[in-house]
């Protein structure tokens, strides 16, 4: 089964602390949806809300076409897996992930054979007689989503599950869930603070911080046109570049930096109409910088540089470049691979004008 | 190396000395409970089963042995059922001065169990509740209960929370999150909790004595044989309690304190 998520104007608070600002998100059925951001951004506040753990002080939430805001966590249509999976730990396997099915009302045998199937399906079928005890961390973590799964949910809600893994079994464990989810069709609701665990996984990615949700769409989205500088800055690693708008129209701004002045596509400033005389914060992935030669893009040259320092990351070089017009902050640029720059090389430095995102200054410090 | 084995010389004969202080007085009763002769006092005259075979005969002590295992056994159970739900109550829910709540519930612990006896006698008058088994049991439960609390409260970690909560999260109501899911993860502490109630109450003495009247239990039964002199049938039936509480160890050892470890 699988149903629409509709969330309306969550707030939660806990005493003075404002856990969830006004929080409103539509998911759409059979979405894998992924909400990341920093520990204490209320993502998994968030969670809690909608498998029912915690009520919000204000606001609606919806799943399906029914208004589940004060529904205990039994009666509701979604099913949790748990940070630390929450095992039984005095049952065998077969009996955890029939669980569900026997607080429906399955008799044993039918429980037993839907069980299997679910531990099948996890690759864990030949292990049903175990206890959790006798697991690894990666096949609790299968138990745990086979038991969630079980019951047939239309919402399933997993709470940063694989934290607790090593890297290459988590990046095993995102396939795997990723695959699991579009075999079933289940709305999946995925919790975490790695980004690159989000863009493996999600159709959507929900990022959040202090409450609020800053950006919302699809990884290649959040990642290339990014709606805010914390969406930005989460997501991987970019260079704020500060400036101001000198003129604009419908379809274009002219802005002027410290590094050089571009013509900017509107369709850029991914937050707001650009207005002349507007602080902006231009954003650039180090991937994007590239040298002045070929391109039938339009590119802005951004003056000379000075490499300070360089490594070799197998897919780039990693530098840090000082630009010789100014002594600002350094950038950092990837290069590519055959591009074998020394330190204390000068290096031309170019843009394109469609993959610089401008967002609005930063109020107060960053 | 003379200093050495002068060392561990020394520290061997004082463990002998600790077990002896510890183990002589009952390897003494049980040595004399096959004592050939009417008098349990050295010198042993020879061996003999005849004071076992003198309490097996004796209908009152038999009646008096199914007294303390009944009262043993439910009031162990009625300690651990009410200590359970306490701890639970405690552990998972806000309740108003849950710390003065704990403070009362272990508080009977430091509480003399003569004190508590006439307390309940008086309280037992006031009632009009006549002096039975049944009083007995009460005045175990009274000071098993802190006991039982402590030690399945003291297990409830907030690890289990989260287990719970997937019980109901999976469409568990409270009592079935508490009968299937709780209980059985704290079993090892609720059965040490059990075993070792069994085994105060077993040989408790002051309560029993000061709140049963006709039907006794072996403790009491003992201590009004004692008043007749000395016997080694006293010896045959102390050895026999003895030997009951050293299976009912043993029990609890290698069925939950193994279990854990293998854990």
């Amino acid at each position: 089964m699988t149903a629409p998520v509709s969330i309306e104007n969550v707030s939660k608070t806990f005493g003075h602390f404002t856990a969830l600002d006004k929080v409103s998100l539509d998911i759409r059925a059979g979405e894998f949806i992924v909400l990341l951001g920093p520990s204490g951004c209320g993502k998994t506040t968030l969670l809690s809300i909608l498998g029912g753990f915690l009520s919000p002080s204000s606001g609606r939430v919806v799943i399906g076409d029914r208004d589940m805001t004060f529904v205990t966590p039994a009666k509701r249509p979604t099913t949790t897996m748990f940070q630390d999976y929450a095992l039984f730990p005095h049952m065998r396997l077969v009996d955890n992930v029939g669980f569900g099915l026997r607080m429906r009302g399955l008799g044993k045998a039918e429980r037993d054979e839907k069980a299997l199937g679910f531990l099948d399906l996890v690759g864990l079928k030949a292990s049903a007689g175990k206890r959790p005890h006798e697991l690894s961390g990666g096949q609790r973590q299968r138990v745990a989503l086979a038991r969630a799964l079980a019951v047939d949910p239309e919402v399933l809600l997993l709470d940063e599950p694989l934290g607790a893994l090593d890297l290459k079994l988590r990046r095993q464990m995102q396939d795997e869930l990723k695959a699991i989810q579009k075999r079933v069709g289940t709305t999946f609701v995925h919790v975490t603070h790695d980004q690159e665990e989000a863009m493996a996984i999600a159709d959507r990615i929900v990022v959040m911080n202090q409450g609020r949700i800053e950006d919302f769409g699809p990884p290649s989205q959040i990642y290339m046109r990014p709606r805010s500088l914390f969406s930005a800055g989460f997501m991987g690693e970019v260079n704020f570049v500060p400036g101001r708008v000198r003129a604009a129209d419908a379809l274009s701004a002219q802005v002027e930096t410290s590094l050089g002045n571009l013509a900017l596509p509107a369709a850029n400033f991914t937050a707001a109409v650009p207005k002349a005389g507007d602080a902006i914060t231009l954003s650039i992935r180090p991937e994007h910088f590239r040298g002045t030669d070929k391109s039938d893009d339009p590119m802005f040259a951004l003056g000379d540089a000075r490499v300070a320092g360089s490594a070799f990351f197998g897919t780039h070089y990693r530098c840090h470049l000082q630009p010789c017009a100014t002594d600002g902050d350094a950038l950092v640029a990837h290069l590519p691979q055959s591009s074998d720059v020394r330190d204390g090389e000068i290096v031309p430095l170019a843009v394109r004008a469609a993959d610089v995102v401008a967002l609005p200054a930063a109020s107060g410090t960053l | 190396m003379l200093r050495r084995i002068l060392i561990g010389g020394v520290s061997w004969a004082y463990l002998a000395l600790v077990y002896a202080f510890i183990f002589l007085p009952v390897a003494v009763l049980v040595l004399f409970s096959f004592q050939d002769g009417r008098l349990p006092v050295p010198p042993f005259n020879g061996f003999s089963t005849q004071w076992y075979e003198a309490v097996f005969v004796d209908r009152k002590l038999m009646a008096a042995l199914g007294n303390s295992m009944l009262v043993a056994i439910s009031s162990s159970v009625v300690s651990c059922v009410l200590g359970f739900l306490a701890a639970y109550s405690l552990a998972r829910y806000k309740l108003p001065g849950s710390a003065l709540q704990r403070g009362l519930l272990i508080a009977p612990m430091t509480v003399s169990y003569l004190i508590i006896a006439l307390g309940l006698l008086a309280l037992l008058n006031a009632l009009h509740m006549p002096l039975s088994l049944l009083t007995v049991g009460i005045g175990h439960v009274v000071i098993n209960l802190p006991l039982c609390f402590a030690i399945i409260y003291a297990s409830m970690g907030d690890h289990q929370i989260n287990i719970e909560r997937a019980a109901r999260d999976l469409g568990a109501n409270d009592f079935k999150v508490m009968a299937l899911v709780t209980a059985p993860m704290l079993m090892p502490s609720i059965l040490a909790a059990f075993f070792l109630s069994v085994t105060f109450s077993w040989d408790e003495f002051i309560i029993a004595f000061l709140l049963s009247r006709f039907d006794v239990t072996l403790p009491v039964e003992i201590w009004s044989m004692l008043r007749s002199g000395l016997n080694p049938k006293t010896n045959a039936i102390g050895s026999l309690v003895f030997l009951a509480s050293v299976a009912l160890l043993l029990i609890l050892e290698f069925s939950l304190f193994g279990r854990t470890k293998k854990q």
